[in-house]
């Protein structure tokens, strides 16, 4: 983590704690750091930091630590931390919002594969309205250079026929165009 | 006849077919009826709210929204990842109306709140469903021995999700195996993550995950893990050849979805249940009730 003046660092970040709360809906003053989200977290072992030591930090104004962080992509979304936290807090919620702030703020390198398989999964929403896995695959290697990830799989899925050769186009397909497009409007990216 | 929209969701017609096979075949038996959301699209799943709030509430709320237009008072999503996104719409828009304008503002038809969310598991788990499964069955699955899995997002968090369970420690799918005869085993890893779609990005800590609970099962002397989520189901079935090389285990766990059990038990031919889209034989099982 290297050394931090926590008193500079709180001022000047003070703002990106408000931020959280407010985008996440999450209240994280309220959290105790009896570290139950921790003890459950089945992506500890694979985290730099904690998710209990996440909320300490948030609260420490430590910005940049947090979302430059391992945790907020290893983090899958079980929702036990937020089902076991003793004072309610979301904290999968609030690992959701960390997400989307280190996108914005373009911290996400460590993020790198799950930023990549996440805008390729969505442009194939965006285009058919319905997942479209064969394509997915291929274009997610693609652009991770890793061109023959999960090719073991590729053959035996087509021969349960499960993964079908071309994709499905829904008929709304223009209204899920719009809600993309609307949203990009209004967050004004 | 109970009657409900059903969201199927992108993988019950490609990597969990034999889901979405054994589900209608299971339904048909049972007189439960099934109305397809027409034109449904993809609920987003985690790339959406791992990247955009708006998008993705404004996704499953478009499917919500032409449910509304069934003759149902009900929506289910056999998917415990996309009924996730579904019990999110309703948590979070019932509880801001600002929010829901603003998401209806991107939908083309707006969604009421007029059809609910149901838990997949509970159209069959409910006091009568069970009776009448009870009634039908004709091949016991006495002797089998199963570990019911039932992953993070059907149960949690309980408030959102709205479905009385433990999240701890849930019962639905145990007393639906109950009721066909089999033995659901008491076993610490019901909830537990599979790592879900970090098979994607992080290969290494799902396959941990998965080795965790595959190795839990076994060692409980389960015959099977029940599965009722494809995207947990495709991770313990079609990973385990690359979990046993890693750790250098053979568990040949058959990992079947719950309505697949329900099937057999019931005497439906394993063919129309799909048994054979399973990546880990489950020759065993069928052998052990009778059904091979
Ligand atoms: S469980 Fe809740 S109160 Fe406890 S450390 Fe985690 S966030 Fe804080
Ligand atoms: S939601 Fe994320 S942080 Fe919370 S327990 Fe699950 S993996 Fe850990």
């Amino acid at each position: 983590m290297g050394e931090v003046n926590f008193s500079q660092v709180m001022e000047q970040n003070r703002s990106f704690v408000d931020k959280v709360i407010e985008k996440s809906g999450q209240d994280i003053r309220q959290c105790y750091q009896c570290a139950k989200c921790s003890g459950g977290c089945p992506g500890s072992f694979a985290m730099d930091y904690l998710p209990n030591q996440i909320i300490r930090m948030l609260m420490l104004g430590m910005k940049e630590e947090v979302l430059k962080s391992q945790t907020i992509w290893v983090c899958m979304g079980c929702n036990t931390c937020t089902t076991r936290c003793i004072r309610d807090i979301e904290v999968a919620h609030v690992m959701d919002t960390l997400r989307q702030e280190a996108i914005k703020a373009g911290y996400a390198e460590k993020g790198r594969l799950v930023t990549i398989f996440n805008d390729v999964f969505l442009s194939t929403i965006r285009s058919y309205g319905r997942l479209f896995e064969a394509g997915l695959l291929m274009m997610n290697n693609m652009k991770t250079g890793n061109l023959f990830k999960d090719a073991q799989f590729g053959l035996p899925m087509m021969l349960k026929g499960k993964a079908k050769p071309f994709p499905h186009r829904i008929k709304g397909r223009k209204e899920i165009k719009n809600i993309f497009e609307k949203i990009k409007r209004m967050e004004g990216k | 006849m109970p009657k409900y929209a059903l969201y199927p969701g992108c993988s019950l017609e490609t990597g969990g077919i034999e889901y979405g096979m054994s589900s209608h075949a299971v339904a048909h038996a049972l007189g439960i009826e099934f109305l397809e959301v027409p034109d449904w699209n993809c609920c987003g799943a985690s790339s959406a709210h791992m990247t955009d709030h708006l998008l993705s509430l404004a996704l499953p709320a478009r499917v919500l929204a032409l449910a509304e237009t069934l003759p149902v008072t009900e929506m289910v999503a056999p998917c415990a990842a996309c009924h996730q996104r579904f019990a999110a719409v309703e948590y979070e828009l019932s509880r801001d109306e600002d929010l829901k304008r603003k998401v209806n503002s991107l939908l083309e038809r707006p969604y009421t709140g007029k059809v609910k969310l149901r838990s997949y598991l509970d159209i069959f788990a409910n006091p009568e469903t069970l009776e009448e499964i009870r009634k039908k069955v004709k091949r016991s699955l006495k002797g089998l021995k199963v570990a019911c899995y039932y992953g993070c997002l059907f149960v949690k968090p309980p408030k959102v999700v709205n479905y009385v369970d433990d999240p701890e420690n849930p019962q639905a799918m145990d007393n639906i195996m109950r009721a066909l005869g089999a033995e659901p085993l008491p076993w610490p890893y019901k909830t537990e993550c599979c790592g879900a779609s970090l098979g994607m990005t992080k290969e290494e800590a799902c396959t941990k995950l998965c080795n965790d609970i595959l190795k839990i099962a076994k060692d409980s002397g389960a015959d099977c893990i029940v599965a009722a989520c494809p995207l947990c189901q495709q991770n313990l079935d079609m990973r385990q050849i690359s979990v046993e090389k890693k750790y250098g285990t053979q568990y040949r766990m058959p990992i079947p979805f719950f309505t697949q059990l329900i099937g057999l038990a019931l005497g439906l031919d394993p063919k129309t249940l799909g048994f054979k889209k399973l990546f880990v034989d489950p020759a065993g099982v069928l052998r052990k009730v009778g059904a091979a």
